[in-house]
Order: C-alpha cells, then structure tokens, then sequence
C-alpha cells in the first residue's frame, strides 16, 4: 500500500504564532518554534516532518495564511 | 433644441428633469414637502423606458447610503429630501465628499429646529453651505429661485458632481418645491455608458484595482488629501461662483436674498424704486461658491446691504465677510415657514439700513 | 521570505496540495493572532479565485475589525459607513446587475447599528450576499459588548458578565431573516476547525452561485473568535467558542433553496 507522505513551507515572517495550525494537525508534526520572528511571535514550524501527510488542515484553518502544502505517494 | 413647455410643481420639475437627465438611480424617502419626487418618479416608471432604477428606501439613512454606493460605480444618481430628512443624510453625504463621489442631492426645505414646520424656509443654508457632516468638505450649492431653475439645476448640478467628483445639492424651499410654474423641459439626455476610471465595477485584468473610500489611518496621507479637497474647492470658487443681479448698476443700496426671498425682494426693489429709493438686488445662484468678490465690488458702490432670508440670519455671514466693514450689512428674516412681503423688506431697509 | 519546511524532497510543483490564493494581497492582515477573519477572508478569496469572478466581484467592507479588508482581497470595494453596507450594496446590485456583489460585515455593523438597513434589504429580497461574521463582541474598539454577546459573557462594558434584565438580550440575526420572504439561502457556519472550514467553504460556493439565480438574499454567518477582545489566548478563545457559543448560535442552515423548485 502506498503512503502517503507530506510537507509544509511555513512564511515565518507572517506567521502570528497563534498555535491553531498546531492543534488542527492531526499527526503532531507541528509545533512553536523557540526563536520568534521579526514580529517576535514563536512560529509555527515543522517539528516532526516524517509524520507530515500533506493533509492541508494546517493550511486551511491558518488565519494568516502563512502555509502551504505538498503531497506525495511513495 | 427643441424644448417642451410644460405647467409643473418644482418637485415634479426635479424629477422629470432628472429622467430627462439621464439619471441612473433615484433613491429616496418620502417626506413633505418634496414627496412629489418619488411619486411621479415611480408614476413616470423610467425603469421601463431609459432603465433608471428608482427606489424606495426604509429611511434617508439608506437612501443616502444608496447614493453612495450607485455613485461609487460610477453611476449618475440622486436622492431628495427635506430638512429633518437631510439632517439624517449628512453621515452619507460627509462619507459621499470625503470618497469624491459624484452625486445630486436637493433639500426642499421647511422650518426647523427639529421636526418645525412642514412650512418653506431658508434655514439649512449654514447646513448645506458649511458642512452639515463631520470633518473639512463642501458641497457645491446651487438655489433656485424658480421651477424653471428646480429642472435645469438638475442637469447641471450633475455635470459639475462629475466635473468635480463632488457632492451637488440644489438647496430649494416648499414653496418652490410645490408652487406651479411654466417650464421649458430639456430634451431627453441618453443615459452615459461611460465607465469613471476611478468607479468600482469589477477588477478586469487590465486595471488594478478600484478602492472607495475616505479612511486614510496615515495622517500624513490624510492631509495631503485634506489639502487636495482645499486645493478642489478653490478652483470650484475660482470658476463656478453664479449670481443674478436686478437692477445694481445705479443702485445706493443693494439687497441679497436667495431662492424664494430673492423673488420677494425683485418686488421689493420695484417698490422702493417708485418712491425714489435706488435699491438693487443680487441674488446668489450658487451659495458655495459663494459670489463674495461681486458682493466686495458692489459694496465699493452702495451705502448699505441688507440680507433677506427665511431665517435666524445665515447668509448675512457671508455678506458681512465679504463687505468685510466696507458698508452696514443688516439683516432681515422670517422664520417658521413665514415668507416676507416685498414691503416688508422695504421697511426693513429702511429701518435698519436707510434711517440706520 | 524567511520559511522552514519539512522534507525538501516531496516540495515540487507537483506534488503542491495547498497553496495561498492570488486573489489575497500581500498585504499583511491586521488582525490579532488566531482571529478568524483571516480565515473568512480566505476562503472567500478562493472562492473569487475558483468561481471566476475577480472582474465582476464588488465588494463592501463594513467598520470595525475588517473595516481594511479592502486591502487585503484584490478585487474592486467599496468602504461603507457602520452599518450601512447593505445599503450601500443595494444599488450596487441593482445598478449592476450581472455582478458578483457582496457585503463583509460584523456583528456591531450588521446586528446593532445597521440593523435596519440589513432587514429591509433581506425583506426586499436585494440579490446580494451578506457575509455576517458573529464573534459576540466589538473588536476594533477594543472588546465592548455587541448585540450578539451571549447572557453572561464578559465584555469591557459588562466586566461582569452581560446582564440580560439590564442590557437586553442577545440579537440572533440570522434567525430573525431567515423568517423573512426576501432571503433565498441563509446558514450559520464556522472557520475554527479544518472540518468546520470546509463545510463554511461549501456554503459560500452555493451563496454565490445562488447569487445569480436572482432569487434573493443570501446570508451567511460564520460564528468566530475574538482572543484578544475575549482575552483569552487563540487556542482558549476556540476551545470557548465551542463550549459556549455554538450552544447558543449553533451551526446549519436555516433556510435552503428547494433543489427541485429552485424556491
């Protein structure tokens, strides 16, 4: 069976840190970064990019609009 | 130009001379005295004929919002009303100046404060002439004095709201709103198929897009706008200032008076002249601009000016900038839906400009 | 642009899923962390997008939190006083008929000041679409009590919880013009989860294409968050949205074209 494995480009600069991309990612792969931004939010990032299956719901729930998607099958 | 002579109420004046116009849209509320307007204009249902929208609103609040948003496309509308109903407009008529949007906008008015009288009356004058709405704008003004002039005023309160992406308003009175008159009508204007630059209907890809609105959070932008607002208003009082004069070439004393007072004081000139009083009269045809260059030249020449409104005494301000203490300027009013009498003016400036 | 990714390998343009749409501008949007206008704007920026009509959509942004939304949707707006976009889009739709037009309106805008102005245009039937986004409180202005604060809840203007006996009770818009003959679809919907975003998305699609079967008014609220006016962190203030506002405004459509008729 194919899996299915996805990845995400965070905009770090317009990222506002508000954690809903964090709690809407059904897989945990992301989490609040140490260091913040030029805005001084803690950013969204990657933390588990193995467990990323392009499921796009960090995307569409993000305010800011700061992420965007890839997916592929292995 | 063949034009067609009709026996029309000023309101039924404005509103086929609107149709006539071209006019795109005409949203309005009813109130007395100007109702008229709506009723013949959906009696007339131009919808089915030059595809003018005309359109009954909950209040003057939506009508005047109305307005703003049909000018905002680019669109050549209106909206009519009387006094207690404008003072509700001026939220949108203060948004419709601070956007630069073209629009038409005719108070009949009627004695006031509140809801006053359903009476004529000349009292909005510092409400049209001033501001009305919050923050640095001007309407262009015009008053007519005739139903001839309630129809033509139509026409051109248009082509300057476009010459100038201003507000117009055409600041009559109930007694001209409802008196009946001859009037020569212009023939009818095809409706513009024109598109503004700056109108707001649709993005296509070769323009960016088209933004209405008068917020501006930078205060640096917002007083270069202020000062393009200045800079629009005196080329408005620079080219546009209209008056009519009656017999000032030879006269000692001069009256002003607008409107429905400018037509008593035409008699009062011709009384006071046959018992040897040379008076002239100056009747203001737009009230901003204001004529104060011509009032300055004429106080050169006449010994005393008196102001006749129906009202407290709003004119008269401008007249005294504008004699700036060159002469006595008094003023003399009716209020609360009372009209002068053409011999009460000549008392008046007899008493208080003559004998004074 | 500063970015962090996850695997480098799978970031090809083939294999792209979710990117932001053109229709939004680059302009950063001025809302507070996890406010779901940004969401809301979005998804109706796709929508532009998907359904074709940047050069027909005209816009009205109302006052308050999203009183700058005209900077952020690239498409022509117009900027309407408090309340008074219904108005405003009124002749617009009627002078333009074959646009896409639409208001974007808060709760003070929509259910307290313009109140009017937004009942007479669902009564008339005006074939617009209203976007009503509900968050229970004045945001701009920094966190007063709206018409749509729910019995109890905390505001600056009622520290202490809203009072019903005192302050009146909550207005719930889209119940009172889903009852009027002028509305053609009217629904509640919500932005704060993945699931919730996509079922607001689908409602929108079928608020704009119903749009131009000119059956009347289509109406649409997304009940959302306020952190910072619910003082509250982005993730409290969903957390609390979903245990006390949607008991009080919960989602659905409450009012759906017969498939079959069209009415």
């Amino acid at each position: 069976m194919a899996k299915v494995r996805g990845s995400i480009v965070v905009n770090i600069d317009r990222c506002k840190g508000c954690e809903i991309c964090m709690i809407s990612c059904p897989t945990g792969t992301i989490a609040m970064a140490e260091e913040v931004n030029s805005k001084g939010y803690n950013f969204a990032y990657p933390a588990n990019p193995d467990l990323c299956i392009g499921c796009a719901n960090c995307a569409i729930v993000c305010p800011d609009g700061v992420i965007t998607v890839y997916k592929t099958k292995i | 130009m063949e034009r067609e002579l009709r026996l029309m109420k000023g309101n039924e004046a404005v509103a086929e001379a609107a149709i006539r116009a071209g006019a795109d849209g005409y949203f309005g509320y009813p109130i007395t005295p100007q109702s008229e307007i709506l009723e013949y204009l959906m009696e007339a249902k131009p919808y089915e004929t030059t595809g003018m929208v005309v359109l009954q609103a909950e209040s003057e609040l939506a009508a005047i919002n109305m307005v703003y948003g049909g000018a905002a496309c680019g669109k050549k509308v209106m909206t009519t009303s009387s006094s207690p109903g404008i003072s509700l407009k001026q939220e949108g008529i203060t948004y419709i100046a601070g956007a630069e949007l073209p629009c038409l906008i005719v108070n009949v008015v009627r004695g006031g404060p509140g809801l006053g009288t359903i009476q004529p009356a000349q009292s909005d004058y510092f409400q049209a002439v001033k501001g009305g709405g919050h923050g640095d704008y001007h309407l262009i003004v015009l008053a007519p004095a005739s139903v001839q002039e309630m129809a033509d005023f139509v026409e051109l309160g248009f082509d300057l709201a476009f010459r100038y992406r201003n507000p117009v308003m055409i600041l009559s009175d109930g007694a001209i709103g409802q008196m009946m008159e001859k009037v020569y009508l212009n023939p009818h204007r095809e409706r513009s198929k024109d598109v503004p630059e700056w109108a707001t209907t649709g993005k296509p890809p070769t323009r960016s897009r088209n933004i209405i609105t008068s917020l501006d959070l930078d205060p640096e932008a917002q007083e270069r706008f202020n000062l393009k607002l200045v800079a629009k208003y005196n080329e408005i009082r620079e080219k546009e200032v209209r008056y009519e004069e009656f017999q000032c070439d030879d006269a000692d004393y001069l009256l002003v008076a607008y409107g429905t007072s400018a037509r008593v004081c035409q008699k009062s000139v011709q009384l006071a002249r046959m018992e040897g009083i040379r008076v002239g009269l100056l009747r203001p045809i737009t009230l901003f601009p204001f004529p104060s260059e011509r009032i300055s030249v004429l106080a050169d020449r006449v010994k005393g000016i008196l102001s006749v409104e129906m009202s407290a005494g709003q004119m008269v301000e401008d007249v005294l900038l504008a004699v700036n203490g060159k002469v006595t300027v008094k003023h003399y009013g009716r209020m609360g839906g009372m009209i002068p009498t053409p011999e009460e003016v000549v008392e008046n400036l007899r008493s208080k400009i003559i004998g004074g | 642009m500063a970015e962090v990714t996850g695997i480098k390998e799978i970031i090809k343009p083939e294999n792209l899923v979710y990117k932001r749409t053109g229709i939004m501008t680059d302009t950063v949007l001025s809302y507070c962390p996890g406010c779901g206008h940004g969401t809301a704007h979005r998804i109706l920026a796709e929508l532009i997008e998907e359904e074709g009509l940047q050069s027909k959509a005209i816009g009205v942004s109302p006052v308050g939190c999203s009183v700058l939304l005209y900077n952020f949707l690239d498409i022509d707006w117009q900027e309407a006083a408090h309340g008074r976009a219904p108005a405003v889009a009124t002749a617009i739709k009627r002078l333009l008929p074959d646009r896409f037009v639409f208001t974007y309106q808060g709760d003070g805008d929509l259910a307290a000041i313009g109140t009017a102005e937004t009942i007479h245009a669902c009564n008339r039937g005006e074939n617009f679409l209203i976007i009503f986004i509900n968050n229970g409180i004045y945001g701009m202005t920094g966190g007063q009590m709206a018409p749509t604060t729910i019995p109890g809840m905390k505001s600056s203007t009622s520290p202490f919880g809203r009072d019903v006996r005192m302050m009146g009770n909550p207005l719930k818009m889209t119940d009172i013009v889903a009852t009027l003959p002028g509305t053609y679809y009217v629904t509640r919907q919500s932005v704060h989860t993945p699931a919730n975003v996509k079922k607001t998305k689908r409602a929108l699609r079928k608020a704009i294409q119903y749009q131009f079967h000119n059956k009347g008014t289509c109406f649409v609220e997304i009940v959302s968050n306020c952190p910072s006016g619910w003082k509250m962190t982005p993730v409290e203030s969903i957390r609390w949205m979903e245990e006390n506002m949607l008991p009080f405004y919960p989602l659905g459509d409450m009012k759906v074209p017969d498939e079959k008729t069209g009415k």
